[in-house]
């Protein structure tokens, strides 16, 4: 219960952002440009344009804007709409709770503890990195191990350089363009290793952060010590097995300065977890349905927070879509119909959305994101409902560094006569 | 007014450093490390034992259960959390049943409290995620916890508003008599003094050897650890020991006072007292005995993995007290489990001899410890408001994991003791213990540390010497000093 002094102090704004990283700007694009006029995007860093800002190298846009632009590019496009449309965005802004009913805590240095009432949230907060303590590694707790987007910050933002001999663990898009950045700015990299038979990045990514300054990339491998009393001096690598552990034997030194990390994202869902929401134990992310409502209603979820990405373009392209969704429901659109729920089939893992509205009236395209549990050539996903098959599609190959997508057409959807849809891949 | 040194700033070094700025002395704690708190007090179990492991009759555990006593008032004092979930050893065979008896006859023997064996059926209501194998436990109500480096601050702190002069990176390499007095060969220097504390830890037995003729040895323990999350609930709201080994008191699975689950530690001698790296064997033995404790068990909450070493000597019981046939020096050494927990007893009982030994008056005025404000993270809605009035840095969150905002990074620095690493400001405000154990905010505090420190980046350390996290500037780095 609130004090009264607290209680007068409740703003209520009809669809609240949390996150101004690429995510929250087109949901709150799309808000605004859906007719909500009460409207806010809070924001815990300084500035707009989440982990963008950091991501100086180009490729980003190619889907969304046919052109290839760096991350600071691409996210002043949002920045400009986002000014252009006259959302209020707060900044320097920390979001300390989000309740069932929607009921916001938050504070900033300039404004204190703002409190909210929310008609709809949507939920932005992007991902964080794996650390090295979720792995396990054994070794020293020496200076020089880094998460790769915290040496990516280091030297876009702050202008340093966190080491000088690098050894690169896992193959994640992050690690790869920090490897050719390093190098870039004078540092060696002397391998990459990877403990999957795999890399977790975008093939472009190997290509022309490692192979064109040949770096090489150790599949198979993992770092099994750590060495160093003070700053790190040297790693061991290993060869690992199908069970990845290491194999006896196959040991090799690395004199290094600096260990960078990119062995996966979470999604960064304690806000959500604190409003009752249901996860996913597969994306880690909240359990939506197709127009990204989360198990409580009037709660959305896109971008990282939701799932993993590799591509911002489809973040954003997901994100349109939630805030316009928030609008809808903050509006009172509401949508008549009975849910069914997508599942994952052989060969596929964490499907986006969980659940599906087969509506009374007209139906529209949903899109279902999903990642490939292997590497497969040449293989086949099916879409079934119990045992008719509603949407098969052939593919060169799927890897699990690389997100898959289809799109369910409204007479697909419509077709829809058992209450569990499945999707999987066949090879 | 008599010069003393202490040397060594663990829990020990800090809680007689304290007890004796009672009196009129001119007190320096010299401490090899960056900080405070950097050997064995940084990296245990937190457990404030009840007493029952030590055998009767010797230091450890007259030691022990004293200082268990003292522990609620202590940390009220100072400052620093206490809690008393209770602890159970566990028997999972009949074998072990002569164990749990043993130890229960032993702690009362020792004046440990309420005591009880109890049952299987009793060890699942209690602790309802227990191993059902379990065949009957040792019951210890009176088991505490506290956090050993925020106690080991909050002593150093109470210690220096009382006029104890604290100086890091100040290693003794040797120590002498000379005289009346001592001469003593540090990092920085030599130094005199009137009367020395040997609390140095791992480093106790070479300085004692250098004073006295009857030679110590102490022999380094390493015990390894996995941390989890405290996303994870508490499955067990009590410390759950297995049956001890000469090699100590086994694997345990314990909460923490911040809500984190602690596996570990083995027990493993070693040779290099510096070594605190992890092996893979060990942790998978943690891993491998806590599921004897704790079948459900998944490593996937795992946030860190760390290696602390106790300085087992090899008689097993702690030598403290004046060094024999040196008049002038005082000595904490062996100081191993159940140091933590003795460490309040271990440190009046310390200061009182000193004192008597050498006619040191009482201070007229001895200073309260300074208040600390509530960390963030344990703030009400309403106490956030106020803080944020009163410090617009409580507005900013730097730590996201752990809610750690930029007022108490930068107050955690301005602390009489205060953080000068990064990893002296983690230990001090949980900023960088989380989940993304410092992804996110390492880099803002190590901005806030140059700032207040008045440093350039590069010269921030993780935990001192050179630790530095930055090499140099883009600039540097790309060979133009200038630009």
């Amino acid at each position: 219960m609130l004090s009264n002094e607290l209680s007068e102090q409740v703003q209520s704004v009809d669809v609240l952002v949390v996150g101004a990283g690429p995510a929250g700007m087109a949901a709150a694009i799309a808000a605004r440009e859906a007719g909500v006029e009460s409207l806010l995007v809070l924001e815990r860093e300084a500035h707009m344009g989440g982990i963008l800002r950091q991501c100086i190298h180009n490729g980003f846009g190619l889907h969304r804007f046919k052109e290839e632009l760096t991350g600071p590019e691409y996210a002043q496009r949002d920045i400009d709409r986002v000014n252009e449309l006259g959302i209020e965005v707060r900044c320097g802004t920390t979001v300390l709770s989000i309740d069932e009913n929607r009921f916001v805590t938050a504070i900033s240095k300039e404004k204190g503890v703002q409190l909210f009432q929310a008609g709809a949230i949507v939920l932005a907060m992007g991902c964080r990195e794996r650390p090295r303590g979720a792995l396990g590694t054994p070794g020293t707790r020496c200076a020089g191990v880094y998460s790769a987007g915290t040496a990516q910050k280091f030297v876009n933002l702050e202008g340093y350089m966190p080491g000088k001999r690098v050894v690169i663990l896992g193959s994640g898009d992050i690690g790869l363009i920090m490897a050719r950045r390093m190098t870039l700015q004078g540092a060696k990299v002397l391998a990459c290793v990877e403990i999957m038979p795999y890399s977790g990045g975008l093939n472009r990514n190997i290509v022309q952060c490692l192979e064109d300054y040949d770096i090489p990339l150790l599949l198979s491998h993992t770092v099994v010590d750590i060495q160093g009393k003070d700053r790190l001096s040297g790693v061991t690598v290993a060869k690992v097995d199908e069970k990845r552990n290491p194999i006896p034997g196959t040991e090799q030194h690395f004199d290094c300065d600096t260990l960078l990390l990119s062995v996966g994202l979470i999604p960064e869902n304690e806000l959500t977890r604190q409003a009752g929401v249901t996860m996913s134990a597969t994306t880690q992310g909240a359990v939506v349905d197709d127009r990204l409502q989360t198990s409580r209603e009037g709660i959305f979820a896109c971008g990282n927070v939701l799932h993993v990405h590799d591509l911002v373009d489809f973040v954003s392209a997901e994100s349109f879509r939630a805030g316009r969704a928030a609008a809808d429901y903050v509006q009172g659109k509401n949508r008549e119909g009975r849910y069914v729920s997508m599942q994952d089939g052989n060969g596929v893992r964490g499907v986006v959305p969980q659940q599906l509205l087969v509506p009374e009236g007209e139906a529209e395209p949903v899109q279902v994101m999903f990642r490939p549990a292997g590497v497969y050539e040449n293989a086949t996903v099916v879409v079934r409902d119990g045992d008719q098959e509603i949407l098969r599609r052939r593919k060169r190959i799927f890897t699990p560094g690389e997100m898959a997508e289809l799109t369910l057409k409204p007479d697909m959807i419509r077709s829809i006569e058992g209450d569990t849809v499945t999707v999987e891949i066949i090879v | 007014m008599k010069k003393i040194i202490v040397i060594g700033g663990g829990v020990i070094g800090c809680a007689v450093a304290r007890e004796l700025s009672r009196y009129e002395a001119e007190i320096i704690l010299l401490e090899g490390g960056v900080d405070v708190a950097e050997g064995a007090s940084k990296a245990n179990s937190a457990i404030v034992h009840a007493g029952f492991d030590a055998k009767p009759g010797t230091m450890k555990a007259k030691l022990n259960v004293e200082g268990v006593k003292m522990y609620p008032r202590l940390c009220a004092e100072v400052g620093a959390p206490y809690g008393q979930p209770g602890a159970m050893v566990l028997a999972f065979t009949p074998e072990e049943r002569p164990t749990i008896e043993k130890l229960y006859e032993q702690g009362i023997q020792n004046g440990v409290e309420q005591l009880r064996i109890i049952e299987r059926d009793e060890i699942l209501a209690l602790e309802p995620n227990t191993n059902p194998d379990v065949e009957c436990a040792l019951l210890a109500p009176t088991s505490g916890l506290t956090c050993p480096y925020e106690l080991t601050y909050a002593l150093a702190d109470h210690a220096a508003v009382n006029g104890v002069n604290f100086v890091m990176n100040a290693r003794v390499n040797g120590i002498r008599k000379d005289g009346e007095g001592f001469v003593l060969a540090t990092e920085k220097g030599e130094m005199h003094a009137e009367l020395v504390v040997n609390c140095a830890g791992m480093g106790s037995g070479e300085l004692h050897n250098q004073l006295s003729s009857r030679k110590v040895r102490l022999i380094p323990r390493k015990g390894e650890y996995y941390l989890l999350d405290h996303e994870l609930p508490l499955l067990f709201t009590r410390t759950m020991f297995q049956c001890p080994s000469k090699m100590g008191k086994g694997v345990l699975v314990s909460p923490t006072l911040h809500g984190n689950t602690i596996l570990g530690p083995t027990a493993e001698d070693i040779d290099d007292a510096t070594d605190v790296s992890t092996t893979r064997e060990a942790l998978a033995l943690v891993n491998e005995r806590s599921r004897m404790t704790w079948p459900g068990l998944t490593l996937r909450n795992v946030i860190t993995t760390f290696a602390g070493i106790r300085a087992h000597e090899e008689n097993g019981d702690f030598i403290i007290g004046a060094v024999e046939g040196c008049p002038g020096a005082y000595e904490t050494v062996g100081v191993e489990s159940p140091g933590l927990s003795s460490a309040p007893a271990i440190a009046e009982m310390l200061a009182g001899q000193i004192a008597g030994e050498n006619a040191l008056p009482l201070k007229p005025e001895w200073k309260p410890a300074p208040v600390r404000k509530k960390p963030f993270y344990a703030m009400s809605l309403e106490e956030r408001v106020e803080a944020v009035k009163e410090d617009a840095n409580y507005g900013a969150l730097v730590c996201r994991c752990e809610q750690v905002t930029e007022a108490e990074i930068r107050a955690a620095i301005r602390r009489p003791v205060g953080a000068t690493t990064i990893d002296g400001v983690k230990r001090r405000t949980r900023a960088g213990m989380g989940r993304c154990q410092g992804g996110f905010c390492s880099p803002r505090v190590l901005e806030i540390l140059a700032e207040e420190l008045g440093i350039d980046p590069t010269q921030v350390t993780k935990g001192g010497g050179k630790s530095n996290l930055l090499v140099s500037t883009i600039a540097q780095a790309m060979g133009k000093e200038d630009a």
